[in-house]
């Protein structure tokens, strides 16, 4: 079996699930959109943690300024933001529904733009960082800016900003953006996949190898790496866009930029799919959403506590992940072809 | 914002006493930057629990107080308390991801902050606290200093240099700096590295959760301030370099200076954001420093 065929075959089989699964269980409608997102935050985070070999903690940062983006846009299209945010819960919030449309398209639009402006902004100086300095300096990216943001009175500061509320029905809402998430996803997915045929992907692999090496043979480095992480950026940032309407309610050190949830989240999905595969993540974010929210259910308090430790179980005791055991384990099946010479040599390199 | 500047030339008062208030404080991140310090460069593990460890030992100092024990009381026996969780940490966690990369130690001990933190969130909830020490403020004429920020400066003072003359006479002290230095060959010498390492992570999270009792005594603790704990130590040690102990002490009382002027000039609800773009900062001069090396090998 082809790899291509194969992939044929896992597309067509997500698409099936994603349209049938609202119609046949429409209580959870909410938490199948939040499933793709999940999957959405993974595929993007590997594209730099997993196939770049930077390992970002602070990649959550998109999230939130598409999300804050998207908000001003929204509602500076029809009031006067600081005025909104000011007299919170004091003006009458109505948003015909032209405007909501209007504010919707333009808000995600808005979103992925601004995070991406940030990611080529920021990019070249946070990329120059490397290994564990990277990731902590990331992480410090994205608890500078929820601070930044939350000390911010013009978009409401720590008290967050209620979102235009959705015009129709209460189901229709979830459907929506249900929808969108889903198509978010698979588009991102597919546009990913493409881009790794490309010499792109070759670049990004050869910099996750050796860095130094891939310069000296003449790759832009910081170039490809900022690209990288702008692609991410810009689909991290229609999704906040999306979440921010889908919650409602926008608050920076609890929604928008919580790194202790989706921020360390995105990480553990990509790393228990097998991080550095094309379908590692998307794996393992639908097996960790489920497990989640299960534990959800059925640990109620001691959720956070369980999470911490399926993240330490995962890390510590599983590291390479589902489909990297995997492809350890039967690499034929994965169209891997395994010199055993050379792997030892490699092993013993690896070990010294 | 510009107000706040002038209010420092105008009242040099003011200015002086943000100085030793950030002197005072910055001993205590002295301490756990010391721990983190230690970690790294004896095991090579970024421990980004730090700060989830001196909170730990923040709640240690509160129970105490809900007992009706004094938290100074409080400080050997969260000491050895923490010197066993430590203990336990290494041999579940930690001794697992020592001789990984770097990113696996850094992403593990994230998860283990996430653990401790949510479970103190479960067990004493998300209010700030603090352990009244009952000390009073010290008049020295126009400046008024908390009896309890010298106490505790003090305190940090005695074991800081206590840590280092064991890590100078003990034997457990000789053989953790000859690991640090070359663990291949202090094993080949007969050293158990294993024994080192889980003695230098329990020694961490002991000085830790002593720094953590005097934060709760002279300042307060939430389950969730931890992060910001972790962050400031990555800034001592990242300025300082590791391995430099007198760096560290300088850059953890110049950090507790920068987070006094800042929350006073920006406004409090900046401080923290101070810290971390402060954190970007020396992150950024680091950078370019390598870069500098780079251009001199070619």
């Amino acid at each position: 079996m082809s790899a291509r065929s194969l992939d044929l075959k896992i597309y067509a089989f997500l698409i099936a699930v994603g349209i049938i699964g609202p119609w046949l269980v429409p209580s959870i409608t909410s938490q199948m959109a939040v499933m793709w997102l999940m999957v959405l935050m993974a595929v993007t985070w590997d594209m730099t943690g997993g196939q770049m070999g930077y390992n970002s903690l602070g990649n959550i940062t998109f999230f939130g300024l598409g999300m804050y983006a998207s908000a001003v846009v929204q509602i500076g299209l029809v009031y006067d933001v600081m005025e909104y945010t000011s007299a919170f819960g004091a003006i009458k919030v109505d948003f015909t529904v032209s405007q909501y449309w209007t504010g919707l398209i333009l808000g995600i639009g808005a979103g992925g733009a601004v995070a991406t402006v940030f990611a080529l902004l920021v990019g070249p100086f946070m990329l120059g960082l490397r290994g564990p300095y990277f990731a902590i300096g990331t992480l410090g990216l994205a608890v500078a800016v929820a601070e930044l943001i939350s000390g911010w009175r013009y978009v409401g500061g720590g008290s967050g900003i209620s979102m235009p509320i959705f015009p129709g029905e209460a189901g229709t809402g979830s459907i929506v953006f249900y929808v969108m998430f889903f198509v978010l996803a698979i588009v991102c997915h597919l546009v990913i996949r493409a881009v790794y045929r490309t010499r792109f992907g070759l670049a990004i692999n050869a910099i996750r190898d050796d860095e130094d090496k891939a310069e000296a043979m003449g790759i832009h480095t910081t170039r490809y790496k900022v690209l990288a992480w702008a692609i991410s950026a810009f689909f991290m940032g229609m999704a906040g866009a999306i979440f921010g309407n889908m919650s409602g309610f926008i608050e920076p050190l609890e929604v928008a930029f919580p790194t202790a949830t989706f921020g360390i989240f995105m990480v553990a999905m990509a790393l228990l799919g097998g991080k550095g595969t094309l379908w590692g993540p998307v794996l393992g974010a639908i097996l960790f959403h489920i497990v989640k929210e299960v534990t959800w259910t059925e640990l109620l308090g001691w959720q956070w506590v369980a999470l911490g430790a399926i993240i330490i179980l995962n890390i510590v005791y599983f590291q390479q992940g589902i489909l990297g055991w995997a492809q350890d384990r039967w690499p034929s099946l994965f169209g891997v072809t395994v010199d055993e010479k050379m792997s030892r040599t490699g092993q013993t390199e690896a070990a010294e | 914002m510009l107000d706040n500047i002038s209010i420092l030339f105008e009242a040099p008062i003011f200015a002086v006493d943000l100085l030793i208030q950030g002197l005072l404080i910055g001993g205590i991140f002295v301490l756990a930057a010391y721990g983190l310090a230690l970690v790294w460069g004896v095991m090579n593990v970024k421990n980004l629990a730090q700060g989830e460890l001196v909170i730990l030992g923040g709640y240690l100092a509160y129970q105490a107080t809900l007992w009706d024990i004094h938290p100074i009381v409080a400080l050997p026996v969260a000491f050895a308390f923490m010197f066993c969780f430590g203990w336990v940490i290494y041999l579940v966690i930690i001794k697992r991801v020592v001789d990984r990369d770097m990113f696996t130690s850094l992403l593990a001990t994230f998860g283990l902050s996430l653990l401790i933190q949510q479970s103190l969130n479960l067990v004493f909830g998300p209010e700030v606290r603090i352990a009244e020490a009952g000390f009073g403020t010290l008049i020295l004429g126009d400046l008024a200093i908390p009896v309890i920020r010298i106490v505790s400066l003090g305190l940090a003072a005695v074991l800081a240099i206590g840590i280092i003359l064991f890590m100078r006479n003990s034997r457990m002290g000789q053989a953790i700096r000859a690991t640090a230095q070359d663990p291949r060959a202090a094993r080949v010498l007969g050293i158990n590295t294993d024994r080192v390492y889980a003695f230098t992570y329990a020694l961490n999270a002991a000085i830790c959760g002593s720094a953590g009792v005097l934060v709760a005594m002279i300042w307060n603790i939430q389950p969730y301030y931890g992060l910001v704990h972790s962050i400031r130590s990555f800034i001592i040690v990242t300025a300082a370099g590791l391995g430099n102990l007198p760096g560290v002490i300088i850059a953890g009382f110049g950090l507790g200076v920068w987070e006094n002027y800042a929350g006073f000039v920006f406004g409090a609800e900046f401080a923290i954001a101070a810290v971390v773009a402060l954190l970007v900062g020396v992150l950024m001069v680091r950078l370019f420093q390598l870069y500098r090396l780079r251009q001199v090998v070619r």
